[in-house]
């Protein structure tokens, strides 16, 4: 790990860095956008646009399969679409990490956003992935070393919550 | 309309050294794997909708290889945004054939939306895969082959098979760690 940035999405991509995750895959969300940008300006590491989240699973068991570390970028409302996918690394023990944006928990303005967000953890827990949380930006980087290294050394999925407090919540104006 | 279990075995006899299949949940995996044992297979019995995405990243991961799938209509129509995804994120190693029985045979041979209105090739044109054509006839074999080894990709390729229940044949293991392994095990010798 190198030390603590201004940005926290400057942590996630020294992470990638450090352990050599070149693909990195996503179906966007403002959270992660910073982020994004920067594995964009990186020419090691391959960005890909996904369509439904899902797809993220296999495109990352695929890259592993062929000898590359990979991440899924999500926002919490995509976790629902990837629950039978997740079967693929859980009977392959293939090594799978997606970092997740959180909606619809903390000062949430959209309705809709609130299911979804509720239902996160349980659903990834409920499909046996190790679930990481970080509430703070000073513990985002350190967070992101520990669940990356405990999918890539021990074969297992894992997911890092970042929460809507850190993240902050948009409130939207009509008109 | 093709009988799929000889085509796909003549596909994969003799097959070259830098070829790595893999094929989607159903009778695909029964079809490669009746082909002869091979550790350069990896077959989904299971994760529906996921063979396309896996390929893509495989062959994203091994541009020296030439990365074959095989996979159903059903596997293929559950999962059709992979199918823009690998036009806008392009491989030139990935071949994507499609054995488009119409239908879901392993459970009952209900009719798939192939069977209907729905065309594979065109969905994979207007995905913005351009090589893309459909195969009817046992004759084209040669042109496959091409596309497998030769041509500039991605490809996907529909080739219209019998709706008819075939024998299943088990891979190596059942256990996808095991298979994973062993398929990785072919890649890194």
């Amino acid at each position: 790990m190198t030390g603590i940035n201004k940005d926290w999405r400057n942590d996630i991509y020294a992470v990638f860095k450090d352990l050599n995750i070149t693909m990195v895959s996503h179906v966007p969300d403002a959270g992660h956008t910073p982020l994004i940008n920067l594995c964009e300006k990186d020419n090691e590491i391959d960005v890909v646009t996904l369509t439904t989240e899902q797809d993220g699973v296999g495109l990352s068991c695929g890259a592993y399969a062929g000898g590359r570390k990979s991440a899924l970028l999500m926002q919490s409302s995509g976790v629902g679409n990837c629950i039978n996918a997740l079967a693929l690394p859980n009977i392959c023990r293939i090594p799978f990490l997606t970092i997740v944006s959180m909606r619809g928990e903390w000062g949430e303005f959209i309705p809709w956003q609130v299911p979804m967000g509720l239902g996160t953890p349980k659903v990834l827990e409920a499909m046996d992935i190790k679930v990481f949380r970080a509430d703070y930006k000073d513990e985002v980087g350190s967070t992101v070393d520990a669940a990356a290294r405990f999918a890539f050394n021990t074969n297992r999925s894992a997911a890092v919550l970042l929460s809507q407090k850190m993240i902050g919540a948009k409130q939207f104006k009509n008109g | 309309m093709i009988d799929r279990r000889p085509f796909v075995q003549k596909i994969l006899k003799n097959r070259k050294d830098n070829l790595r299949v893999v094929s989607g949940i159903g009778t695909s995996t029964w079809d490669i794997m009746s082909a002869g044992d091979n550790k350069g297979n990896f077959g989904f019995i299971g994760a529906m909708g996921q063979s396309i995405p896996f390929a893509l990243g495989l062959a994203k991961s091994q541009p020296e290889l030439r990365i074959l799938l095989f996979t159903g209509d059903g596997d293929t129509l559950m999962s059709l945004g992979s199918i823009a995804t690998v036009a806008n994120h392009p491989v030139n190693n990935l071949t994507i054939v499609v054995l488009d029985n119409e239908s879901y045979v392993e459970t009952g041979s209900q009719p798939t939306a192939t069977a209907g209105k729905s065309d594979l090739e065109l969905i994979a044109k207007g995905s913005g895969i351009s090589n893309s054509y459909t195969v009817t006839n046992e004759n084209d074999y040669e042109k496959i082959m091409n596309t497998i080894y030769d041509e500039g990709g991605p490809s996907l390729i529909v080739v219209k098979c019998q709706a008819k229940a075939t024998p299943l044949v088990f891979p190596h293991s059942f256990d996808g760690s095991v298979s994973i392994n062993r398929f990785m095990s072919s890649i890194k010798s």
